[in-house]
């Protein structure tokens, strides 16, 4: 793995501005509109700083790029080193897209869940100092600041939660806040035995993921491990079923908070598949694949299902994304080129569809008072544009052809397929429930005839357009021409599986193919992972 | 297998799709601004597609016959590792004849349409959606993969969505579109994983690909694929066992009836077969499935056509049923994909015809839709009563009109298939016939002749220019369309680069002229049994459908389609789903609520779900294991 030191630090002072801006906020003396203000002003400086960093960055490399080390705890040998590959810089992409979207769309919910003189400003530099932090999440190439993000992202999440949310708030920030630092102690224990292992192999104490990934662990040794790191990122995932903190969190969290809970911080959990589990424990890796893929698609057809017969429209939301990171854990543990490049570009999209739609259920909840779906009925005609945005939003999330989400779902799919051909099939039925719900969803609230007490409802606002426009753009967008977003994942991908030592399967009916042992070229036999001289013979066949 | 790289003329192929995609988008996002005039633009932006693909026709068939298919290379949408998918169109003979089909009926829908929906306060939205169909259905016939093929695929499903809910208030309405999308998607997940299966053999998904490589499939993953293919086919086509949801579409306004659910985007699976004819030649046993999905939803259709009393669910039947004979016809292979789709043109021509012409009835009687409130029109009505009756000649067969040169070939292909297959599925079609000329012929007395039993109050006038105009036009081509679409075996020979050497060259298993009496023998028997039902003098139309026996009353409920999916779907489903949420937050989140409860950070909602709920979380924990178990047998030995 290629690691580019870049002599200026754009990946910390992209994290250090929202820090800095989170800080400039809790100084006294400003009033409510003016940190509104502040708090736009720096994550669009943020963003585009990140954008300008992302036109920097190299697609031809496949390594780590802007990357920078330095001694932090000497004596552990803990750096703070930070870089980022494709995979990591398209998700820093989603972050600074969403993190202004959020601050716009919770303008007026500071105030209105918390009527104090202090809470205007706490919210919005809790939203900065999580900005610092999941950056920081997605930058970290030193496990220990990994896991210091990690941990410490949970901290302004649990009093956005706590402190802004609904009804149950407190039961929701406390579950989970439980869940995620129960995954953590996990993964602490399995860091601090990575972590002795260097010291016995190298002769010195290390946390630096490079270095780690080249340690000789035995295969018991590499099992218990991945299982530490596994199980912390499958409950942020979050994965079945360790999925039941999240249609609270979701649910009771402010909007804003839904978004980004949803949208960005539970990437970190797929996110560290393939940055963690993978590199770092390649045979453990192998060895869980079918059941990382089996849980998958429970996933996917639990979480659809649920979802189908929620009334609450939060919980709705929060189950689908249930169903989608059982694409996304399957994408990763394909092992393909299109099942992870489908994955990472899932990810982005998920961010993108679900940001949407919690938007849009936070409009309606907004408008009237309720989050139960009983309430509504025949909103489209009281305020065309909202209906029309729900149903966009609505339309990425069943991922429609041609919107961003069809392309990293198809992408996971086929590269399922090709691997594990009957998880696949039984994933692909997922798309008909996805239907099912976003449309029974739509239905209720959209259609119909007009229920009792909308009357007066309104349409979108200014404020409220300029906040989902820029979503819903990029997911035309991204469904028309992914191109750009592929080109920086996809060498990515493929560079995590060669560490991982996998990759593609020939097609199968290459049947006049020169053939590698064990492969009878009839389709009958599965190819099992073919090294890349195997696979370039195979193609080189009557396969043309 | 290689296709032309688009220049000149041909690479304008893409404006096809730019002119009705920039109407939708500009009626769609350009908000109340638009109101007044906006509808003119997008009736101007089929018409603009028209003329460009009337240009492009001639200028394909200026070209040799070689290079009349042509790839517009657009640019690269997917490429990770082995998957490569462009964004391009390809232009043959096969596309073409849809394109013009697509862009002609469905400009003479829009300016329909000016004068149908001119009082509709959603006027604006409803031309965006009409413009946001064309280009969708127009990307699906020009796309050159599969998978761009599956983007206008689902496009179309969302236009139909969306035109099917258009009057949203109606509850009914947003059921029906919910159905027909649903339902579609079932399809879909067949068409999904034929490219799956079609990438995971041959790393292709492009046409050019897949044709040039289908030699080097197994015959069971070739078979396969066929069969998937099929199962997209019945979503979009309404072919049983998917039928149910095509008759519920009629909840959209009319016009949208006559565009989209009948004379263009429930042929799609018509096309995809055809468009797939290197894979289907291959595939024998598929296309046997082919050949009895279309024999068996011919009957059901038609045999449910002569039981409603809504004129639209009858024409809808009527059109599942005139499908189900194109599927036939392509399912008997090279024999039959060109007389599919000379059909299917024809079909397009009168269905639309008279879909119009109910619709312009349903304008004079208020929107009513009963025949039973219906009678002695023709007076009133002249020009649709005139229009109508071309539609109702040509798919009742009679002779010199379209369905008698189109539907006859496509009976007599079928017994020439030869064997005993094929004297049943000849008999099928035959029979088919008579029961069309039976419920086309009740359709036209119920609502043209006899006593006018109309509801008080209403006054039935004739429709606008702007309607009876295309209805006109329509009408003419429903009358002298499938002669000339026959004309010197025309189409066939163009379509013979696509499709391959089709019928007229095969041995006739029955002689032509005997087959052609005895089909007009049975369909002037369906035609008598008709009048004789319902035509006579003394005959008495009541207000209310009269008792009737076991057939009757099945029929009348669509042969219980409805009543089986909810038995068997939507029940159990909706039983699991509650199910489900019941046992979530019962397993895991028992375990950790436990653990909550005892470092502290307890809730009274906690401590309930922890009394008397043991028995349930040793249930849902082994189902979950359960669940899991299955799932893992999939990823093992799947």
């Amino acid at each position: 793995m290629t690691v580019y030191h870049d002599s200026f630090p754009w990946l910390t002072i992209i994290g250090l501005i929202p820090l800095v801006g989170s800080f400039l906020l809790l100084v006294p003396g400003f009033a409510d509109l003016a940190i509104k203000r502040i708090a736009l002003l720096v994550s669009l400086v943020t963003l585009g700083w990140v954008a300008v960093m992302t036109a920097d960055y190299n697609v031809h490399k496949a390594g780590f790029q802007f990357a920078q080390s330095t001694s932090w705890i000497g004596q552990f040998g803990i750096r703070y080193a930070v870089g980022t590959d494709g995979i990591g810089l398209v998700l820093i992409l989603l972050v600074a897209v969403l993190v202004p979207v959020v601050i716009l769309a919770s303008w007026h919910d500071a105030e209105a869940a918390r009527p104090t003189a202090t809470s205007v400003r706490t919210f919005f530099s809790l939203l900065l100092a999580m900005e610092t932090l999941m950056i920081g999440v997605f930058a970290a190439t030193d496990v220990f600041l990994f896991y210091v993000f990690f941990e410490a992202m949970l901290i302004p999440m649990y009093f956005i939660i706590g402190a802004f949310g609904g009804p149950q708030r407190s039961y929701a920030a406390v579950k989970f806040l439980l869940y995620s630092l129960v995954g953590g102690l996990l993964m602490l224990a399995a860091m601090i035995g990575l972590y002795v292992q260097s010291v016995h192999q190298l002769g010195h104490g290390t946390f630096d993921i490079f270095a780690l990934e080249k340690l000789h662990l035995s295969t018991g040794l590499q099992d218990w491990l991945f299982l530490g790191f596994f199980i912390a990122f499958a409950i942020k995932a979050p994965l079945w079923p360790f999925h039941t903190w999240l249609p609270d969190a979701g649910a009771e969290s402010p909007i804003g908070g839904s978004v980004l809970l949803v949208g960005v911080l539970d990437k970190v959990g797929t996110f560290g598949f393939l940055r963690y589990c993978i590199p770092l424990f390649p045979s453990a890796s192998k060895t869980f694949a079918p059941y990382v893929v089996a849980l998958g698609i429970v996933g996917i057809l639990y979480g659809a299902l649920v979802a189908m017969a929620q009334r609450d429209l939060k919980r709705l939301v929060s189950y689908t994304s249930v169903a989608h990171f059982g694409f996304i854990a399957m994408g990763v543990f394909a092992f393909t080129s299109q099942g992870g490049t489908g994955a990472v570009l899932y990810m982005v999209n998920h961010g993108l569809s679900t940001g949407a739609l919690f938007l849009v259920v936070g409009f309606l909840i907004a408008r009237r008072g309720s989050r139960n779906i009983d309430d509504f009925g025949g909103a489209a005609k009281q305020a065309p544009i909202l209906g029309g945005a729900f149903l966009l939003a609505g339309l990425s999330s069943l991922a429609l052809p041609g919107l961003n989400s069809f392309v990293s779902e198809f992408l996971v799919l086929v590269g399922t397929f090709t691997r594990y051909r009957a998880a696949a099939v039984v994933a692909t039925v997922g798309i008909i429930l996805a239907a099912l719900y976003v449309l029974i969803a739509y239905q209720r609230t959209m259609q119909g005839p007009l229920k009792a007490g909308l009357e007066k409802m309104k349409d979108l606002d200014v404020r409220e357009i300029a906040v989902i426009s820029p979503v819903l753009a990029l997911v035309v967008v991204l469904g028309v021409y992914p191109k750009p977003l592929i080109d920086i994942i996809k060498p990515s991908v493929t560079a995590t599986y060669d560490r991982a030592n996998r990759h593609d399967p020939a097609p199968l009916d290459a049947s006049a193919c020169p053939l590698p042992g064990g492969y009878d070229g009839t389709g009958k036999t599965l190819p099992d992972f073919l090294t890349p001289a195997q696979y370039a013979a195979v193609k080189q066949g009557a396969c043309s | 297998m290689t296709y032309t790289a688009a220049s000149g003329l041909f690479a304008a192929t893409w404006l096809l799709l730019l002119f009705p995609l920039v109407g939708a988008a500009l009626l769609l996002l350009g908000g109340k601004a638009l109101d007044r005039a906006g509808y003119q633009f997008a009736t101007l932006m089929p018409i603009a597609s028209f003329v460009l693909a009337v240009v492009l026709f001639f200028h394909l068939k200026s070209q040799p016959t070689s290079g009349r298919a042509v790839d517009d290379h657009l640019y690269s949408w997917i490429a990770v590792g082995g998957f490569h998918v462009s964004a391009g169109l390809l232009l043959d003979p096969l596309s073409m004849i849809f394109v013009l089909l697509i862009t002609g009926v469905g400009s003479l829908i829009h300016i329909y349409s000016i004068g149908y929906m001119a009082h509709d306060p959603g006027r604006r939205r409803f031309f965006g959606y009409l413009n946001l169909f064309v280009a969708a259905m127009l990307l699906l016939v020009l796309a050159d993969s599969y998978l761009g093929l599956y983007v206008g695929w689902e496009g179309v499903g969302l236009a139909s969505y969306l035109l099917i809910a258009f009057w949203q208030y109606k509850p009914a309405a947003g059921t029906a579109a919910k159905k027909a999308f649903v339902m579609n998607r079932v399809g879909d997940v067949g068409l999904s994983l034929a490219i799956m299966l079609m990438f995971a053999t041959l790393d292709k998904v492009d046409y050019a690909g897949v044709f040039g490589g289908v030699h080097h499939i197994g015959h069971a993953d070739l078979t396969a694929i066929a069969l998937l293919l099929l199962l997209g086919a019945c979503g979009k086509s309404g072919q049983v066992p998917l039928q149910g949801w095509l008759p519920d579409a009629m909840e959209g306004p009319t016009p949208v009836s006559a565009l989209i659910h009948a004379a263009t985007m429930v042929t799609a699976g018509v096309y995809l077969i055809a468009r797939s004819a290197p894979i289907f030649d291959l595939a024998p046993e598929a296309r046997l499935v082919v050949t009895i999905v279309g024999a068996v939803t011919l009957l059901f259709g038609a045999a449910v056509g002569c039981a409603y009393d809504d004129i639209k669910k009858v024409l809808a039947y009527s059109t599942v049923s005139q499908i189900g004979y194109m599927f036939l016809a392509v399912g008997l292979g090279p024999a039959g994909y060109a007389i599919a789709i000379i059909h299917l043109v024809a079909h397009g021509f009168f269905k639309a015809t008279m879909f119009l012409g109910a619709g312009s009835v349903m304008h004079a009687m208020d929107d009513q839709v009963d025949m039973r409130r219906f009678g002695g029109l023709r007076s009133v009505m002249p020009v649709t009563f005139a229009t109508f009756l071309m539609g109702y000649l040509a798919i009742i067969g009679f002779p010199l009109w379209s369905g008698f040169w189109t539907k006859d070939k496509i009976i007599e292909a079928s017994f020439d298939k030869g064997g005993t297959s094929g004297y049943i599925l000849g008999i099928c079609a035959l029979l088919g016939a008579g029961v069309t000329a039976f419920y086309m012929t009740r359709l036209m007395i119920l609502t043209f002749f006899g006593k006018r039993r109309w509801t008080e109050g209403v006054h039935p006038h004739e429709s606008p220019v702007s309607m009876t105009a295309p209805m006109i036009v329509l009408a003419i081509g429903s009358a002298v369309g499938g002669f000339l679409l026959i004309l010197n075996g025309g189409v066939q020979h163009w379509l013979t680069p696509v499709l391959g050497k089709s019928a007229e060259e095969g041995v006739h298993t029955v002689n032509g002229t005997v087959l052609t009496i005895i089909t007009l023998l049975v369909v002037a028997g369906g035609m008598s049994g008709a009048y004789v039902a319902f035509g006579r003098p003394t005959v008495r139309i009541p207000w209310t459908p009269p008792q009737a026996g076991a057939v009757v009353t099945a029929a009348r409920r669509n042969l219980y389609g409805d009543a089986f999916n909810e038995a068997v779907f939507m029940r159990p489903g909706q039983y699991l789903t509650r199910f489900l949420v019941f046992v979530d937050g019962r397993g895991v989140d028992g375990a950790v609520g436990g653990l909550a409860a005892l470092v502290g950070g307890t809730s009274g909602r906690m401590r309930r779900a922890q009394n008397g709920f043991v028995r349930s979380y040793a249930l849902s924990m082994s189902l979950g294991a359960v669940a899991l178990v299955g799932a893992l047998l999939l990823v093992r030995f799947g």
